[in-house]
């Protein structure tokens, strides 16, 4: 890549932009901002090594992960992605409390009038979506998951 | 918090990077010698400048939450070197759409059950409408999407933050471009942030 069409990485870098530069894929000049914020996170020499750890074909989107990564934490300097992943399992809690609010409700309501109509037959087994979530739940603190505890 | 710059015992920032822990070490409250691993992680993945200048940023009162959720960060992405803790978004996000949509079907369960379960004479004459219950459409509004989540335990290495329920707002980042599976189609390193 000449001097006049250096990637995002290099033009930041204020460095030649190699033929062979291993960011030029992954940060095209045309967003700058993108690996602004990943050099300030991670640091140019991490991302390289990180992306040099990775095999060709899986690049991309270790780059994309780590670029969101960077995103998330300049957004966010305490917390970064593990905010989202906070605000994501209190959905999950909450979500699915109601569903089972809901479930209640229903069998309540057949018990007080059981002669108005059957129970309607159900689209999720509630007993399958409880032990399904229960399982998620028992992986979310479990090994079986890839990242344990969090 | 624990301080470890004293004389008998450097913190594990300062035994992995060979210097002397001087007292008021930035590092120290937060990487205690036991845990050598925990440094190990995010000077690997963030490098130590990068994480003085991040800790630099914050009021002291923020920095053990900033460094034990940088800890997580890092360990996540020296298992998965590819997706790092995105890997556990894409994940997470597929388990909140799918009880989305369970909790629709719950709802539509209850309204068919209400509906079905109301004597006729209720009824209006004539009106092919169902009479439904005040207490029934509390349940019919679907859930928003989103929450403000502050993690207020502060547990180390691997972390389960815990946070009392938050008002809803919208996700501030767009969704990932992962659909069913970690290797979903996205459009590469080209994207605008």
């Amino acid at each position: 890549m000449s001097s006049f069409s250096r990637c995002a990485a290099c033009k930041y870098l204020r460095r030649k932009c190699p033929q062979d530069c291993i960011l030029a894929p992954y940060f095209p000049s045309s967003n700058p901002q993108r690996f602004a914020c990943v050099h300030k996170i991670f640091g140019a020499s991490n991302v390289t090594k990180m992306l040099q750890q990775v095999p060709v074909h899986l690049r991309a989107e270790a780059a994309e992960c780590i670029s969101y990564e960077a995103i998330a934490r300049v957004q966010d300097p305490v917390y970064g992605c593990v905010g989202i992943i906070t605000q994501l399992q209190q959905q999950i809690i909450q979500i699915h409390s109601e569903i089972m609010k809901i479930k209640g409700d229903i069998i309540t309501h057949h018990s007080a009038h059981p002669q108005h109509q059957p129970l309607p037959p159900p689209q999720g087994d509630p007993c399958r979506s409880i032990s399904i979530h229960q399982q998620e739940q028992d992986n979310f603190q479990s090994d079986e998951h890839p990242f344990g505890n969090f | 918090m624990s301080s470890s710059s004293s004389y008998n015992s450097p913190c594990a920032a300062c035994k992995f990077l060979r210097r002397k822990c001087m007292p008021g070490c930035i590092f120290s409250p937060y990487f205690p010698p036991e845990e050598p691993q925990k440094f190990a992680n995010v000077h690997k993945i963030f490098g130590a400048s990068n994480v003085t200048k991040l800790l630099n940023e914050l009021p002291p009162h923020q920095r053990e939450d900033a460094v034990n959720s940088l800890a997580y960060e890092a360990e996540a992405r020296v298992r998965d070197p590819v997706y790092g803790c995105v890997g556990a978004i894409s994940f997470l996000q597929r388990q909140v759409q799918r009880l989305q949509k369970e909790l629709d079907t719950a709802n539509a369960d209850l309204v068919r059950y209400a509906c079905n379960e109301i004597p006729s004479s209720a009824a209006i004459p004539g009106s092919n409408n169902p009479v439904q219950p005040a207490t029934l459409r509390q349940r019919v509004a679907p859930l928003e999407f989103g929450g403000v989540g502050r993690p207020i335990g502060n547990e180390v290495g691997g972390a389960f933050y815990q946070a009392p329920l938050p008002p809803p707002y919208p996700l501030p980042y767009p969704p990932l471009p992962w659909s069913d599976s970690f290797g979903g189609d996205f459009n590469g390193g080209g994207g605008n942030i």
